[in-house]
């Protein structure tokens, strides 16, 4: 866009709307026509480790899905102008078009992939390629930008988010897809996932549930005694710039030796590989963020009002428990946040040193050359961050007193 | 930095020159350390073999360690690069009128992206790129650039509407704003983003032998699959160290950019 643009936009304002009136949509659009114009929707393979023959959009679309999507495609770029539609009104559209606009990608995909595996060997494989991702992912910006221009209070949204949720999970759950290579991975593995994703789920609770009993005493101490305070972070500062990877090798050789040394120890399933060391490195990272958060929490309770609670003659605990820490909630609820989709993330390169979890599956599929196999493991462990970050994301909203929510 | 210091504050100001002198002298043992590891862990063979007995083979061999360590600069360095040339362009371009619609997307975009885990993207950029130095540049790029977005928002975004009226009174244009205001003052803050760009990407490099790209990975998931854990300590402690470092250079760079203490 160049400068004149934006400058003649200016002067329609006053008396006209301008032509285009949303040119992050239509970015989105342009994004979306581009990909399908030159990258693959799908893939097909004669097995699950060749790589197989690109396949386009209109390759794989009947003509009814064809039409269905370029529809709601038009209907996007009338939102996208200024004219005729008014600004919210644009964005109610959009924001309604980007469901169908994604069921109707997973309908196509998963019907393209049932039809041509219907003449095709057994070992045939069926995935999405880039030019399905692009437009999935455009899909969802265009919610999201929708949903920021229209400044949706937080029940809407919670209401979208979980429309589109059982969108997807009645698209999973039903037998539409069950053509792809990774649903196809997914059934042979139904009973594995399961356990791996119980196991990221121990991984990930066993480091939170630690990391907050001995985070938030350390947090209040860094309060109480500020001399302690920089000591304190510098320490866990370095843990925190340390690899995971690092970290995770490093502790094998110490607690193998513990366990040979201590043998009930081992008898607890502690040692050099597996679960101990994976939970004990995970709790070391998510210390600092608690610990800072919850110390910048407490410090961020304003002085007068400290004052006010002692003037009405509180004790030093009520002081605490009813006037600093509800004060100080939504800070630390943030740092709960930052540390949960931290120790998703981490758990997955636990699997190296054999604690299972997704990224069990992630390290299994590169050694096989098996991508549909790593998609298992990265795609639910990514989903998995992102649920974990918005619903800390609604606590901490929920946490702030009321009015300044 | 150069601001006046009152008498009064010259206790504190003296303890925070010892500080700082002790800090340095970390600093250079640290990288005294590193260099020396790194060009001769093959001295320390006889305490390896010491402290692993059962292993017949407990010092890596198959590449030299300065080899590794420059692949493994190599790798967060082309990467850091282009999240750094891509990160502040498009944090400036929604910064200024002509991109200022884009602001909130690309925002949300930043933030959502971090929930990703760096070794998911890792796994995922593989069938994009095929295995080895190409993918792992792609994924540490596209994942080094959203705290870099993320912080140049946020740091011209910190610079007082104030500050900027007074620079449009002096007469400056544009650009000079910009160089001469608005980058010098949210220059602590951009650092601060690549920095935590750069340390996550030293990390992440770690996992990209798993790919097939060479780095102080490689003895580390060699150790990890092969039961050898002389070899994880090397690749564990050199990595491990060298993440240390840079982040405290980059602790010593932002504080280069803090005005007035």
């Amino acid at each position: 866009m160049s400068k004149v643009d934006t400058r003649s936009d200016r002067a329609l304002r006053t008396s006209s709307r301008p032509i285009v009136g949303n040119r992050v949509l239509l970015t989105l659009l342009i994004i979306a026509l581009a990909s399908v114009a030159f990258l693959p929707f799908a893939t097909l393979s004669p097995n699950r480790l060749v790589s197989g023959q690109a396949v386009m959009l209109w390759q794989a679309c009947r003509p009814w899905q064809w039409i269905a999507l370029a529809a709601l495609g038009a209907l996007l770029l009338v939102s996208a102008a200024g004219r005729p539609l008014a600004a919210r009104p644009a964005c109610r559209v959009a924001l309604l078009t980007s469901l169908p606009l994604i069921a109707l990608l997973l309908i196509s995909l998963g019907d393209y992939a049932h039809r041509a595996l219907s003449d095709a060997s057994p070992a045939a494989r069926v995935s999405q390629s880039a030019s399905f991702w692009v437009l999935l992912f455009v899909g969802a910006l265009v919610a999201v930008d929708a949903l920021q221009r229209l400044r949706l209070g937080l029940v809407p949204r919670l209401g979208f988010a979980l429309v589109a949720v059982v969108l997807v999970a009645v698209c999973l759950a039903s037998d539409l897809l069950s053509g792809l290579s990774i649903m196809r991975e997914f059934a042979n593995q139904r009973a594995n996932f399961l356990d791996q994703l119980v196991r990221h789920l121990v991984l990930v609770a066993g480091a939170l549930i630690p990391a907050l009993l001995v985070g938030l005493p350390l947090g209040l101490l860094a309060r109480r005694r500020e001399a302690w305070r920089s000591g304190l972070f510098s320490v866990l500062n370095v843990f925190q710039t340390l690899p995971s990877i690092a970290v995770f090798g490093l502790l094998i050789a110490p607690l193998a030796a513990l366990a040979r040394a201590v043998p009930w120890l081992a008898e607890l399933g502690i040692g050099g590989i597996g679960l101990a060391p994976a939970i004990i490195a995970l709790v070391i990272y998510s210390l600092l963020p608690i610990v800072r958060n919850t110390y910048a929490g407490l410090a961020g309770v304003p002085a007068g009002t400290l004052e006010a609670a002692r003037g009405m003659g509180m004790t030093p605990t009520q002081i605490l428990w009813r006037v600093e820490v509800p004060l100080a909630l939504p800070v630390i609820l943030s740092g709960l946040r930052i540390v949960t989709v931290q120790a998703i993330g981490l758990a997955v390169v636990a699997a190296l040193i054999g604690a299972g979890g997704f990224g069990a599956f992630i390290f299994q599929g590169l050694g096989q050359y098996a991508i549909d196999l790593v998609l298992l493991g990265a795609i639910p462990t990514i989903v998995m961050a992102v649920i974990a970050d918005f619903i800390l994301q609604i606590l901490v909203s929920l946490s702030r007193p009321a009015g300044t929510r | 930095m150069n601001a006046p210091v009152a008498s009064s504050h010259r206790a504190s100001r003296l303890t925070q020159v010892r500080a700082r002198a002790s800090g340095n002298l970390v600093l250079g043992g640290l990288i005294i350390v590193l260099v020396a590891l790194t060009l001769g862990m093959g001295a320390l063979e006889p305490l390896f073999h010491a402290l692993f007995p059962e292993l017949r083979n407990p010092l890596y061999a198959r590449d030299s360690f300065l080899n590794l360590m420059l692949a493994h600069i190599g790798l967060v360095l082309v990467s850091s690069l282009i999240s750094v040339t891509i990160g502040i362009a498009a944090g400036l371009f929604v910064t200024r009128p002509v991109g200022r619609e884009f602001e909130p997307m690309v925002s949300s975009l930043a933030a959502i992206g971090q929930t990703f885990p760096p070794a998911a993207v890792l796994a995922i950029a593989v069938p994009l790129a095929g295995f080895g130095f190409a993918p792992t540049i792609i994924a540490l790029s596209l994942y080094g650039l959203l705290p870099v977005i993320q912080n140049t928002i946020a740091g011209l975004g910190t610079v007082p509407q104030t500050t900027l009226e007074a620079a449009r009174g002096n007469g400056m244009s544009r650009t000079q704003i910009l160089m001469r205001v608005e980058l010098p003052l949210a220059m602590r803050v951009i650092i601060a983003g690549i920095r935590v760009s750069v340390i996550i990407n030293i990390g992440t490099a770690t996992i990209g032998s798993t790919v097939g790209a060479k780095s102080l990975g490689t003895p580390l998931i060699a150790g990890l699959v092969g039961n050898n854990l002389a070899y994880v300590i090397q690749g564990a402690l050199l990595v491990g160290l060298l993440a240390i470092v840079t982040d405290l250079l980059f602790e010593r760079l932002e504080r280069r950019y803090s005005f007035g203490g």
